[in-house]
């Protein structure tokens, strides 16, 4: 196993202890639900029972007399503030509270603000509401039928449940490649069925209004604050400068948090009714059913190769399935499927062409990126399912017929058919690290030796490039917001320095990164520098954390504002040490002059000069603002190995190895790399092996509780066994790419494809996700394997 | 109703609800907030506290349940000194914590675990935890953790 080697420093490529866990260790991390502020009352939402039916009543006499109650709002209310419809970031409008029908379980319906939250949850009950039940539609297929009731009978004129349609790449280049007499073609469906992020902590928000000042606070599960300040403020109609959105401790967002939800908008528009505190924390049923799913893509996925395994032509239909309301969270409305079009992935494809039909349904809206930059999962599962029923019937090894289509170093910077530019990497290099390690020969033996004494073993392969960083600008934004991000860096006349960023950390660990990025550019120990986010009022603008993007743009911006203010500490040091400027040296730590290294002057000592003994003509201060607007995306690559073993028994998939060869570029701390990639592969196993949200025919959420919404436990999981390979990325100024969800995005097809070798003797091809005990029990009996 | 408990040391005398959960107990009446509330139905184990030494889910627990006992929370885990225990800072060694959402109730968790076992394997460590969800870290730098308690729990204690 390849361990990063542990440094004990504190700067730019240390595997530096966190600074944030002091708190979190104790207790004492602040989350949204620990606000407690005086007066504060609680706010809980009544739901629908049904997933689709048109509101006949909602009687709310009884409810308004119960004990404690302060207030309670229907959807017919807040239409009166022009509040009972919101905008998603998708560019649909989504129901804040119900007011013709409701289209999903779970729906908004009418709120309780009461003195407590066991008074608010009392009063629900009491709250009488008559639904005429609509045919209920689960099945996007079936929605797309024609004569299909129309859901979203709200939008004039609509008489279908299409909500977008979309392609991208080369038709006809494709049905040439397709239509070559040489060419052999696959075709799978592969449904990636819908998932959630369930972060352990659940979305809420405090509301806080101060009618004397004007000024909302709203403190909130976001991953986004500064965008959601905008949205509040466009949505609402508050002036921007008195709205405060304060994200505290996030426990988890995983793309969960970046959406705005009902929950928030009613929060903050019963504070500003009644002048006081609200609180709204959902609890975990109302998180598993209401808030943002993802996934839920049904995909005819082809490949075209050569008879040798040269890959031609690869094209992908896709049926998305976006509920009742088109919710997703992707990079602007231009980008209905996200980067799904990197779908040819770390491959040398020439013809490529993807379509898409995103279809409503009575089910949640969503699709938001569970740890994913936008669709990317999805693209990468497609692409490794299909390349393994590839390599079947070709009858050849699933490696072999990577390595023959892998992007060669040679050909880095890559233009890739769909028109991104890969920023480096020698991906069949990265694959025989994975191979050396698994020690592929020997893994192939020892499954010689299974099959033989008739156990199942699986070995399954997943080499893939992600795409992260979103910007540029110009290409992705966030309701019209172009996506940037910022740092603002003020170095103290002792030599210390604070760090406030637009991004936030959902436990990524920006504390002790961000300041290790400081560290490397100043020389100032990341002890001594204090990184804050989060909080509007006192951070520079930014677009926030989701799509990898902290490190790749965030960070980028860091690097920046350090050397801006470099830049400046060299005209003091130049002033200090009477000399020229361009006779001045960086050390990393200090300014020398060169020749004489005795003649040099530390950052703490510019930084004290900064306000104790400035140049003439030179401002005063040592600080700096810098917005990142990023010229390119960023594409981290890996290859992944998994090694399973079935029980023949009941089912059961035991993932006993997983190898994960990554190159995020440059390292800023191995350690949260590691331990980041330690997360998403425990998700990515949990996606593959048991998680999944399902519906019966009348809309009923079947897994609406962590009863039955199975994420790992550790028994579940192994010890992951992780490579090391670093290409510096050229997108980048720390030649960093961004980590956290290449993990999610290549395992739940690695071990798919494992599952799916081990049954492969039997003419197994393809199972659907999750590999649940029962459904591969049930390809087991079906094949007379079951013991 | 009257409850009278101890917690973290502390004597308490309250009325409550029957139905207060002690989850909310903690949280709300006490402001002991590193006791999380993650899911209602004792699956993930954010708001595990012992009582009488024991784990138990606090969303679970009504409130007069404990009346008579002593409740330990996160905040009456680290040293009477201040200094984080063994385990607390296990934790940080080890990088067992992301969001730390979870991190209170597996050092519960924990913590009863090594009083009962004080070497456990690494078999015994996952088992002993997999009634407490994490949703960030994979579990291994958890295992980790308990392990560097384990290994330094008498240099801990000392001090």
């Amino acid at each position: 196993m390849i361990v990063a080697p542990q440094k004990n420093g504190s700067t730019f490529g240390d595997s530096m202890l966190r600074k944030e866990d002091a708190r979190f260790v104790r207790g004492s991390g602040h989350y949204v639900d620990d606000v407690q502020l005086k007066g504060m009352l609680h706010l809980s939402l009544l739901r629908s029972p049904v997933a689709h039916a048109r509101l006949k009543s909602i009687d709310v006499s009884r409810a308004k007399a119960a004990p404690g109650v302060k207030m309670v709002i229907t959807g017919a209310d807040l239409a009166a503030h022009n509040l009972a419809w919101m905008p998603t970031l998708a560019g649909d409008t989504q129901a804040v509270l119900a007011t013709d029908k409701v289209r999903f379980q779970g729906q908004e319906v009418a709120f309780v603000v009461a003195d407590s939250r066991y008074h608010a949850q009392d009063a629900l009950e009491l709250i009488d509401v008559e639904y005429e039940p609509l045919t209920v539609l689960v099945d996007p297929h079936k929605a797309l039928e024609p004569g299909a009731p129309i859901i979203r009978d709200d939008k004039p004129g609509k008489t279908d449940n299409t909500c977008f349609t979309w392609e991208v790449g080369d038709k006809g280049a494709v049905a040439a490649a397709f239509a070559r007499p040489d060419a052999v073609v696959v075709k799978q469906q592969i449904f990636y069925p819908r998932i959630h992020p369930a972060p352990m902590e659940t979305c809420g928000a405090v509301a806080d209004y101060d009618r004397a000042m004007g000024k909302m606070t709203i403190y909130m599960t976001s991953q986004a604050p500064h965008a959601h300040r905008t949205l509040f403020a466009i949505v609402a109609g508050l002036p921007e400068e008195n709205i405060r959105i304060i994200s505290p401790d996030i426990g988890g967002g995983f793309g969960g948090k970046v959406p705005i939800y009902p929950g928030y908008v009613c929060a903050t528009a019963a504070s500003l009714l009644l002048g006081k505190p609200v609180k709204w924390m959902e609890s975990r049923s109302e998180n598993l059913m209401a808030d943002s799913f993802a996934r839920d893509y049904h995909m005819t996925s082809e490949i075209a190769a050569t008879r040798d395994g040269k890959i031609l032509g690869t094209r992908v239909h896709i049926v998305a399935d976006h509920g009742a309301f088109n919710a997703h969270a992707q990079p602007g409305p231009e980008w209905p499927t996200g980067f799904f079009p990197i779908f040819t992935s770390c491959y040398d494809i020439p013809a490529a062409h993807a379509s898409a039909v995103g279809v409503y349904t009575n089910k949640a809206p969503g699709g938001i990126a569970y740890r994913c930059s936008f669709r990317v999962t999805e693209a990468i599962y497609c692409i490794e399912r299909t390349m393994d029923v590839l390599a079947d019937e070709l009858g050849m090894d699933a490696v072999e017929l990577r390595k023959k289509n892998l992007i060669t170093k040679e050909q880095q910077p890559y233009r890739s058919i769909m028109g991104w530019e890969y920023d480096g990497g020698d991906y069949p290099a990265a694959l025989d690290v994975a191979l050396k390690m698994a020690d592929y020969p020997a893994l192939l033996k020892e499954q010689e030796e299974a099959r033989k004494e008739g156990r199942l073993m699986g070995i399954g392969f997943t080499t893939f490039t992600e795409i992260v960083g979103a910007g540029p600008g110009k290409k992705c934004h966030i309701a019209g917001l172009e996506m940037f991000d910022s740092a603002e860096l003020r170095l103290h006349p002792t030599g210390k320095a604070i760090l406030k960023l637009g991004v936030k950390s959902q436990g990524q660990g920006h504390e002790t990164t961000f300041a290790q990025i400081v560290a490397g550019e100043l020389g100032i120990p990341a002890e001594d520098i204090l990184v804050e986010e989060g909080d509007t009022d006192n951070t520079p603008y930014g677009l926030g954390t989701y799509g990898s993007r902290s490190t790749p743009v965030a960070g980028a911006a860091t690097a920046v504002v350090a050397r801006k203010i470099r830049e400046k500490a060299k005209r003091i040091a130049a002033h200090l040490l009477e000399a020229a400027v361009d006779d001045l040296e960086w050390t990393g730590d200090a300014f020398r002059v060169k020749g004489s290294p005795d003649q040099r002057k530390s950052m703490a000592e510019i930084a004290f000069a900064a306000y104790t003994n400035t140049p003439p003509g030179e401002e005063a201060g040592l600080e700096g603002v810098a917005y990142y607007d990023p010229p390119e995306m960023t594409y981290p690559f890996g290859a992944y190995i998994a090694v399973v073993d079935i029980d023949r028994g009941t089912g059961v998939v035991r993932v006993r190895r997983f190898i994960a060869v990554d190159d995020c570029g440059n390292r800023i701390n191995p350690m949260i790399i590691e331990g980041q990639m330690h997360g998403g592969l425990a998700q990515g196993i949990g996606t593959a092996l048991m998680e999944v949200i399902e519906f019966d025919e009348t809309g009923n959420h079947l897994n609406s509780s962590f009863m039955d919404y199975q994420i790992v436990t550790a028994l579940e999981v192994p010890n992951f066994e992780l490579g090391e390979f670093v290409t510096p990325s050229t997108h980048h100024p720390l030649g960093a790419r961004g980590v956290a969800e290449s993990p999610t995005v290549g395992s739940p097809s690695a071990i798919v494809n494992a599952v799916v070798d081990a049954l492969s003797p039997w003419g197994v091809r393809h199972i659907d996700m999750p590999m649940t005990p029962a459904r591969v029990w049930e390809v087991l009996n079906a094949k007379g394997i079951a013991e | 109703m009257q409850i009278k408990v101890q917690v973290n040391g502390e004597a308490y005398v309250d009325e409550v609800e029957p139905r207060l959960l002690l989850v909310h107990y903690v949280r709300e009446r006490l402001g002991l907030t590193g006791t999380h509330w993650g899911c209602d139905t004792s699956n993930c184990g954010a708001c595990t506290v012992l009582l009488d030494g024991q784990p138990v889910k606090s969303c679970t627990v009504l409130a007069v349940r404990a009346d008579g006992h002593a409740i330990t929370t996160i905040e009456g885990i680290e040293h009477p000194d201040g200094s984080p225990s063994a385990l607390q800072e296990g934790f940080r060694q080890k990088h067992g914590l992301q969001c730390g959402f979870c991190t209170p109730g597996m050092i519960l968790t924990g913590t009863a675990l090594l009083r009962d076992n004080p070497h456990p394997s690494e078999h015994e460590i996952r088992e002993g935890i997999s009634g407490n969800l994490c949703r960030c870290t994979g579990y291994e730098n958890i295992v980790k953790a308990v392990q560097w308690a384990a290994e330094h729990a008498e240099e801990s204690a000392v001090k």
